[in-house]
């Protein structure tokens, strides 16, 4: 495409995102909703905070001068299966998505509210295993091992109690009837933090408990 | 001219067609079978030489499924890919940095 071409284009676009800006759109001059990209701004930072955490878990894991080692006291049965209820409640908000988007209100309450009992069985599954390891003995403050993994892990199951509240107010608020304008739109930014919350644990899965049998 | 934009349904310009239930339903097939692979990969002895590289391929493919279906990059507006890579580049960066400066350079 010329130079000339390009400059059309983004003409174009910044024509078009006037014009739905004065429809009650919040587009920016990428022609993206300015919402949404917003959103992907918050995930691509949080990359760097998780990054710097799980990093931080990799230093100091296996620093330890004293209590329970990875190896001794990671439960991975247990983890697999919160890991795959909280893949599938992945699933599940893509169906509420895809709901909404074709405008199925029922669908879409079905399904939000699927994906919120999903994340609250994940974060059930992470106050058993907190306690479990408690109780043998690995609290926040007992070596380097305990205080990075619940830093860690804790920072993520904060991520997605705030992703569970959120989904909630979402669920009430379509009861009430008040997804009615740029309903899909809320929906969809709310799928992205879902899903990144969701990746997020793939990569913390990985690194954290399926590492521990090497390390 | 592709540069439209729908309003009402939050579809921007560049943006295609979302999967429909079907294609959702089989990326979740296919995410358990790799979540269940990991698990027997854990407790096979025979392939702990290679585990740490098949680890991360396997969740590599979950994390590109996620972020190419689920979060709709693979039809979305290239914008949306970009920052994403981004911060994952730069996060990815940070980690390998740092296991190398505290695993190398200075080990604790």
């Amino acid at each position: 495409m010329s130079r000339a071409a390009r400059a059309g284009v983004r003409r174009g676009t910044a024509a078009a995102a006037l014009s739905a800006s004065h429809e009650g759109g919040h587009y920016t001059s990428l022609g993206v909703d300015s919402r949404k990209l917003g959103m992907w701004l918050l995930i691509a930072s949080e990359c760097l905070l998780f990054g710097s955490l799980i990093v931080t878990y990799l230093i100091f894991h296996d620093k330890t001068t004293g209590g329970p080692t990875p190896q001794q006291i990671l439960n991975i049965p247990v983890t697999t299966v919160s890991t795959f209820v909280l893949l599938m409640s992945s699933f599940s908000i893509v169906l509420a998505l895809a709901g909404i988007q074709r405008g199925d209100r029922k669908a879409f309450e079905t399904w939000i509210f699927v994906t919120a009992c999903g994340g609250l069985t994940f974060l059930g599954f992470q106050v058993y295993e907190f306690t479990e390891f408690v109780h043998k003995g690995l609290g926040f403050t007992t070596n380097t091992f305990g205080s990075s993994f619940f830093l860690l892990t804790g920072t993520h199951g904060t991520h997605v109690a705030v992703g569970v509240m959120w989904l909630f107010a979402l669920f009430f608020t379509s009861k009430r009837g008040g997804l009615v304008r740029d309903g899909a739109l809320k929906v969809d930014t709310m799928a992205l933090y879902w899903h990144f919350v969701d990746v997020i644990w793939i990569v913390i899965f990985t690194t954290v408990y399926l590492f521990s049998v090497v390390q | 001219m592709s540069e439209t934009i729908t309003a009402h349904s939050g579809q921007t310009s560049g943006e295609h067609a979302h999967p429909t239930p079907k294609t959702y339903a089989k990326i979740a097939g296919v995410l358990c079978l790799l979540t269940a692979a990991e698990f027997i990969c854990y407790y096979m002895e025979a392939v702990r030489s290679v585990l740490v590289p098949l680890l991360i391929v396997l969740s590599g493919i979950k994390f590109a499924l996620v972020v190419m279906f689920y979060m709709h990059l693979k039809f979305d507006n290239r914008v949306f890919t970009r920052v994403l890579l981004i911060g994952v580049f730069i996060g990815a960066g940070v980690i390998l940095s740092m296991l190398a400066l505290f695993n190398l350079a200075h080990p604790l």
